[in-house]
């Protein structure tokens, strides 16, 4: 079914434009292009946007699905609502199962249950060692075979550097693609926060943010020696920043990203021990937070993700120390990164260049795109439109929101995934 | 009345003043416990729950015995016997004592901020007996209270704390009330037992205890478990003890008149000479473990009436 989209403010993050316009989707659910015909294409479906925003629909790279495993925390179904919902279109699933998502069977399986259970589109990547334990890596080679889109090992980081090293070079060999958590082990084992005077004043196990460099140098030593590709899942602080940049100055093939969470939130916000706010790393100081979003608008970092992370109540509802650590925000991503847009620090097709376009291509996909040929995978939303945030409205099983009570800007009024639609906001 | 707090999880919430309403009401419970008769009825009636996560004598004692001495049903519940060990969340422990209907909650946990959380569950007043590295309100009253008997006051001072800064409660809740009560500040201790970001507090920082301890009016030292003191935070017991352990040597260095205090229980020879310790001229150490169940009292007292105060509302509205 043909579609015309008209009176659309079009986000092109490909060419880093905003354009008021008319966009048209072919029959076969690919982007046909602009539209100037005084009529509107013969059979189509005519979508008047009313001026609002027109995008490629996120790419959120480093999403947690309960299956297989905990089911009660997030299944393909639930996670696909939530994600038309909040206007992403490609989930790229986490390994971080019971158990891991380690060999093809596994992947294959969970592939085929994805594909009928959820409205988005779902990618999956692989762990790149056995049971994620980080001490014989996996069958990539066959796991490339059925889908895997990258490796990774998740929040558990190889702790040996060998085994890294020969993954790395092995994985070279079939060009795939490897995605690190740059933290060192030993430096944050136990902590929940990051160190400075506010876990100080609140008694708690903090970890220094040099960690995060620590970890990224080695990983990125290991890139120099191996010549793997890298992608280094959150880049959250200031002082792996130089790393970094000395990386893409030598020319290494090295992509990083950051969290959603990090980018709108900082270490206070934990206050009187909200366990919502507790996340893998830990979230930042107020300068940290800052000099990732200039590393941002700079194209430094690359990829925005959510870093989706569903957890029950039960184990929400600890001592801070005890309680699991991450948040949901596949419906909350897009209107968090509003706050971005909203404070000026980075324009709509910036955004949609770190939440679209960049993973998709750093994953070789062609969605994240408003060209001619690429996949309609779209998102229609108001960025200006006010809401409160109410944490049991969510689609997502589980409700483990930082931003709950919120006031929030951005609405999602439609989702698209390759021209068919999934998402109708509620008038 | 200047207290108003609903309960006492930390000296952070509390404004100068009901700092010093509880100190000025725990002078009256001293005099009280020194009478034969130490008996009073503020708590009459009303059922106190002492629920300890975490081995403790001294605390919990003093804790019970201000309870009976306010005339409250006092019950004793540690954690070797309770359903904890068994799997009970910290939540549903806390929900099962609050149908139970009890009026004070006495807690002390292992984690920084489980008291926070039990005290948003329950309806009763809920005092912090220490929670994990986060604060122990009542010792750092308690301190408060035996530096002004000793001092006269507890305004410009200048107060050394030394030893395992970064493990400890009391070292937190003491830092910030002698910071709200305007006192010059000094931690002291090996960089390993520092905590991140205690300069920004205020507190001046030495890892040298002479040049700390220089003009000292009161120094508070801080207890060192033992399995931190082998070579995990410090080499070896005998070289803290060389360095960081206050003997009269060290001492000579703080004002002639300075006075020397220890929460409890004391590792004699590792962070304090032996007959320091017990040199009345020096050491409020017996001191304070008095002035503790005076202040626990005066704490219990006032959230007692506070609770009073706020079912008298709740009855009242009901009526209207």
């Amino acid at each position: 079914m043909t579609i015309l989209f008209t009176d659309a403010r079009l986000i092109d993050p490909e060419t880093l434009t905003e354009t008021r316009g008319n966009l048209v989707v072919a029959d076969d659910g690919s982007i046909a292009g602009p539209w100037s015909g005084a009529k509107p294409p013969k059979g189509a479906t005519v979508i008047d946007c009313g001026g609002k925003c027109l995008a490629p629909g996120i790419v959120d790279w480093g999403v947690k699905i309960g299956e297989p495993g905990e089911r009660h925390r997030e299944s393909f179904g639930s996670a696909g609502a939530a994600a038309a919902a909040g206007g992403v279109t490609t989930i790229i699933a986490r390994p971080d199962t019971l158990p891991a998502i380690d060999t093809p069977e596994t992947l294959e399986f969970v592939t085929r249950r994805a594909a009928g259970a959820s409205p988005v589109r779902i990618r999956h990547m692989a762990a790149l060692t056995k049971g994620r334990d980080g001490h014989e890596m996996t069958e990539i080679g066959f796991l490339l075979d059925v889908g895997a889109v990258a490796f990774t090992d998740v929040f558990a980081v190889c702790a040996d550097s060998k085994t890294l090293s020969r993954a790395m070079t092995y994985a070279r060999s079939l060009g795939a693609l490897i995605v690190g958590h740059p933290q060192d082990p030993g430096l944050s084992a136990g902590a929940a926060t990051t160190s400075g005077k506010f876990a100080s004043l609140r008694g708690l196990p903090a970890v220094s943010p040099m960690a995060e460099r620590m970890g990224l140098e080695r990983d990125l030593a290991l890139v120099e020696m191996t010549g793997a590709r890298y992608h280094a899942d959150q880049i959250t602080t200031a002082r792996a920043l130089p790393a970094l940049r000395r990386a893409r100055e030598a020319g290494l093939d090295v992509t990083a990203g950051t969290s959603i969470h990090h980018l709108t939130l900082n270490e206070f916000d934990v206050g009187d021990y909200r366990t919502f706010f507790k996340l893998t790393p830990p979230l930042r100081s107020e300068d940290d937070r800052q000099a990732v979003i200039a590393a941002l608008a700079e194209g430094l970092i690359d990829v925005i993700a959510s870093f989706h992370t569903p957890a029950d109540e039960e184990s929400k509802r600890l001592p801070f120390e005890e309680a699991a650590a991450g948040a949901v925000a596949l419906e909350t991503f897009l209107p968090a990164a509003m706050r971005l847009h909203h404070g000026g620090h980075l324009s709509l097709p910036q955004l949609f260049r770190a939440m679209a376009r960049n993973p998709a291509r750093r994953l070789g996909l062609p969605q994240g795109c408003l060209s001619p040929g690429a996949p309609a995978d779209l998102v229609l939303f108001d960025p200006d439109a006010p809401f409160l945030m109410d944490r049991f409205r969510l689609r997502s099983k589980s409700k483990n929101t930082p931003f709950d009570g919120a006031r929030m800007e951005g609405r999602v009024l439609g989702t698209w995934v390759g021209g068919a639609q999934v998402f109708q906001a509620e008038e | 009345m200047a207290f108003r707090a609903r309960h006492l999880l930390g000296i952070e919430p509390l404004q100068p003043l009901e700092i010093t309403t509880v100190l000025d009401l725990a002078e009256r419970y001293v005099e009280l416990n020194r009478r034969t008769v130490k008996q009073s009825d503020a708590l009459a009636g009303m059922t106190q729950i002492n629920m300890f996560f975490e081995a403790s004598t001294r605390t919990q004692s003093s804790f019970e015995i201000a309870g009976k001495r306010l005339g409250a049903d006092v019950m004793n519940m540690s954690v070797a016997q309770s359903s904890v060990k068994k799997g009970e969340t910290l939540i549903d422990t806390a929900l099962t004592l609050n149908a139970m209907h009890p009026d004070l909650l006495v807690v002390r946990h292992p984690s920084s901020g489980a008291v926070n959380l039990l005290a948003q569950k329950v309806d009763c007043a809920v005092l912090n007996a220490g929670d994990g590295r986060h604060e122990h309100p009542t010792q750092a009253l308690l301190d408060a209270l035996t530096i002004r008997r000793a001092k006269g006051r507890i305004q410009r001072l200048t107060i050394a704390i030394c030893g395992d800064i970064a493990h400890s409660r009391v070292a937190r809740s003491n830092l910030i009330l002698l910071g709200k009560m305007e006192n010059r500040l000094r931690l002291i201790g090996p960089p390993t037992l520092m905590p991140a970001g205690v300069a920004d507090l205020g507190a001046e920082v030495y890892d040298d205890m002479r040049e700390g301890l220089k003009g000292a009016d009161v120094v508070m030292m801080l207890r060192l478990q033992k399995e931190r003191m082998d070579g995990g935070f410090v080499p070896s017991m005998r070289e803290y003890y060389h360095r960081f352990g206050l003997d009269a040597e060290k001492l000579s260095h703080a004002a002639p008149d300075a006075i020397v205090m220890h929460p409890g229980p004391m590792n004699r020879g590792v962070e304090i000479d032996g007959d320091l310790a017990d040199d009345i001229n020096r050491s409020v150490i017996q001191d304070q473990v008095e002035m503790g169940v005076a202040v626990r009292m005066a704490c219990m007292d006032l959230l007692a009436r506070n609770l009073r105060r706020e079912r008298g509302r709740k009855i009242a509205e009901t009526l209207v």
